[in-house]
């Protein structure tokens, strides 16, 4: 039904390529995430699925038919946008009719979904209302409901829940995955909170500078990042990333990197002998303070998080680290010399120069 | 801030002193304003209101009689009042839709980003800074019965347009709206580039065609921007004066067909030198002004959506 491929999609604005030979396969049914940082090309993606950009090179197809140059009202996708544009001279029911009466649905059908719809969201109270008249949230919830009315292809949401307060915001995650479940619909969903995507997606697409980075379900990415940006940029904080080379003696292989070493596994030294220079990566949580740590580091900043606490050093070098602490250890003071203990297991590494993952071949 | 201190710390009296104090600065501020507008504006507007109240007595050289509100009511009911109010009415209808019209078409027109548009919009908006006069001798001349535009285009009705009983009047509005095309545009513009972008395209995504997002859509988020474009073509519409004067003039056999209310009000002062008469009618056409002007805001106003 709704499956949305993208294929070699390329837009540019002037001698900027927002969106660069983009090839992604959305199936029917999935939601999946487009994550990256602000202008990464993400919104234009979606808004090229819409209808709303034209490509300068490529196709996207929905539903198995090219729709480079079918009207946006001729594509049956339903949009959210970030500022939610409901007609504001529109009561809350005209506008989740409004899709329905441009289809020319009978006044009794669609009285019949409006209220259908009204009731799955918790709008009915509302109907009446003008959106002005509206909480942020309700707001939110109108958007919602005049893209579901639709029953279309697939949903295109532009960070809907950007503008909402952090507890809304948590509720309304819920509320759209369980929603988004039930109804079965493909859904592209736009975001810059990597907490949204983890928590929402499938899969999630990572972008950055228009190109796509890696495509996977959210643990995969998270577990094993493909390159250097998606390991700095998922988690919070991101993955750890310093400079290092291979060094291998009797007492087995190890990553030497500016005030120390990190210990590899077998399988890890083998990899990074192939490679040559690298880029090691450890996640905080991989880290632990440990006077018998491999590692030389002086602390910068502790940021104390109630059930946590992020220790940030510094390396000889300059380069930052994060060690995640549980709450109740001891925190050391700033300025404290400190020595750091890496986990073996929770080493990543990528090649220095490309930052792609070393991995042994499948 | 700091004012705020202060004034929780002062007591009533010395609050009443520093108000008082404030408020004799304020005025000082306003005094050289209030000068040119006493001058001006305040001044003969309640003296108008004093000659109303004296006739004119048909002879030159007699002094003019008090006659209280007799004169009001014999003016209203001439028929040269009620007929001046007819062609008034007329003209405001050929006017007001026209020039809206116009000026909303041509400011979606010019909304596309096209290759020098700009060009056209400096085009469209001209019209408002040229002068009444000298546009007023260019109609002149397209529509002179020899060697203007309209023989050319095999248009010659006898009389001449503009000597026309039937014609003069349209032709004047013609280049009347021709003349309010460029504030038109300006205002309409302006409310169109302030619409939200995103509503119209969640209008295009809902499925709305370029037309139903028009009238579905852009019109109704337009309507402050519409509603304010009525009043100021209403008002330019009452008050008229000049290309009325240019085009067709005291002299001309058409003349009783363009009296327009300002325009009456003009040749009794000047030509029948009739000031009380002229007086009365100012103040009608003052009323009528008003009263529409409240009457928009009241009734329409409410229909108006202002987005939030």
């Amino acid at each position: 039904m709704g499956r949305l491929v993208f294929d070699g999609v390329t837009k540019r604005f002037g001698d900027v390529v927002a969106v660069d030979h983009l090839d992604l396969d959305v199936a029917d049914g999935e939601l999946l995430v487009l994550l990256g940082p602000s202008g990464c090309g993400k919104t234009t993606a979606l808004r090229m699925v819409a209808g709303l950009e034209a490509l300068d090179e490529g196709t996207i197809a929905i539903d198995g038919q090219v729709v480079n140059d079918v009207e946006p009202k001729d594509r049956d996708i339903a949009m959210v946008f970030q500022t939610y544009a409901l007609y504001p001279h529109l009561t809350v029911a005209r506008n989740i009719e409004f899709p329905l009466r441009q289809r020319g649905l009978d006044r009794e059908e669609r009285g019949r979904r409006v209220r259908e719809v009204a009731v799955t969201l918790g709008l009915e109270p509302y109907l009446n209302r003008k959106p002005g008249q509206l909480s942020g949230g309700q707001r939110q919830r109108v958007a919602l409901a005049r893209a579901i009315v639709r029953q279309p292809q697939a949903f295109l949401m532009d960070e809907p829940l950007s503008n909402l307060d952090a507890a809304l915001r948590v509720q309304t995650r819920a509320d759209i995955v369980a929603l988004q479940d039930r109804l079965g619909t493909t859904t592209l969903y736009v975001t810059h909170d990597q907490v949204e995507a983890m928590t929402m997606g499938d899969r999630i697409a990572v972008l950055s500078a228009g190109v796509l980075q890696q495509v996977a379900p959210p643990q995969d990415l998270y577990d094993r990042p493909g390159n250097t940006f998606v390991a700095g940029f998922l988690g919070s904080p991101g993955m750890n990333l310093m400079g290092g080379a291979l060094v291998e003696d009797q007492a087995g292989a190890t990553a030497r990197v500016s005030g120390g070493s990190v210990p590899l596994t077998a399988d890890r030294a083998a990899l990074a002998r192939a490679a040559g220079s690298l880029t090691v990566g450890v996640r905080p949580e991989a880290l632990a303070l440990d006077p018998a740590g491999t590692l030389e580091a002086s602390v910068v900043i502790v940021e104390a998080l109630g059930a946590e606490a992020h220790v940030i050093c510094k390396l000889p070098d300059g380069t930052r680290l994060v060690v995640r602490q549980e709450a109740g250890r001891h925190r050391p003071q700033l300025g404290e010399a400190v020595r750091v203990a890496v986990e073996a297991s929770g080493v990543h590494l990528f090649g220095a120069a490309d930052g792609r993952r070393l991995e042994a071949a499948a | 801030m700091i004012r705020g201190v202060e004034l929780a710390e002062a007591g009533p009296v010395r609050r009443r002193a520093r108000r008082v104090r404030e408020a004799g600065l304020g005025y000082l501020l306003l005094l050289p304003a209030l000068c040119v507008f006493g001058v001006f504006v305040f001044y003969p507007f309640a003296r108008n209101f004093k000659l109303a109240l004296y006739q004119t007595p048909p002879y030159p050289n007699l002094p003019s009689t008090y006659v209280g509100l007799h004169q009001v009511g014999q003016v209203l009911s001439s028929s040269n009042f009620l007929e001046s109010l007819v062609t008034t009415v007329l003209f405001v209808v050929f006017i007001v839709p026209a020039g809206l019209l116009i000026g909303l078409f041509l400011a979606v027109v010019a909304q596309r980003q096209l290759r020098g548009i700009a060009a056209y919009r400096v085009i469209f908006s001209s019209t408002v800074v040229t002068s009444v006069a000298v546009s007023a001798l260019v109609f002149y001349s397209l529509m002179n019965p020899v060697v203007g535009l309209l023989p050319w285009l095999g248009i010659s009705p006898h009389p001449s347009v503009l000597e026309n009983t039937t014609w003069a009047l349209p032709a004047v509005a013609v280049m009347a709206v021709w003349q309010f095309i460029g504030m038109s545009f300006i205002i309409m513009s302006a409310g169109l580039q302030a619409l939200p972008e995103d509503v119209l395209e969640a209008a295009k995504v809902d499925g709305a065609s370029t037309w139903t997002s028009f009238w579905r859509v852009t019109v109704p988020l337009l309507s402050p921007t519409l509603f304010f474009a009525l009043v100021v073509a209403m008002i330019y519409a009452f008050q008229t004066f000049g290309q009325i004067d240019i085009l067709i003039g005291y002299q001309n056999a058409a003349y009783e067909h363009v009296n327009v209310l300002i325009y009456n009000i003009y040749t009794t002062l000047v030509y029948e030198e009739n000031p009380g008469r002229a007086a009365v009618m100012s103040i009608a056409l003052f009323a009528i002004t008003l009263v529409l002007t409240v009457l928009q805001l009241r009734i329409l106003e409410r229909r108006v959506h202002y987005g939030r």
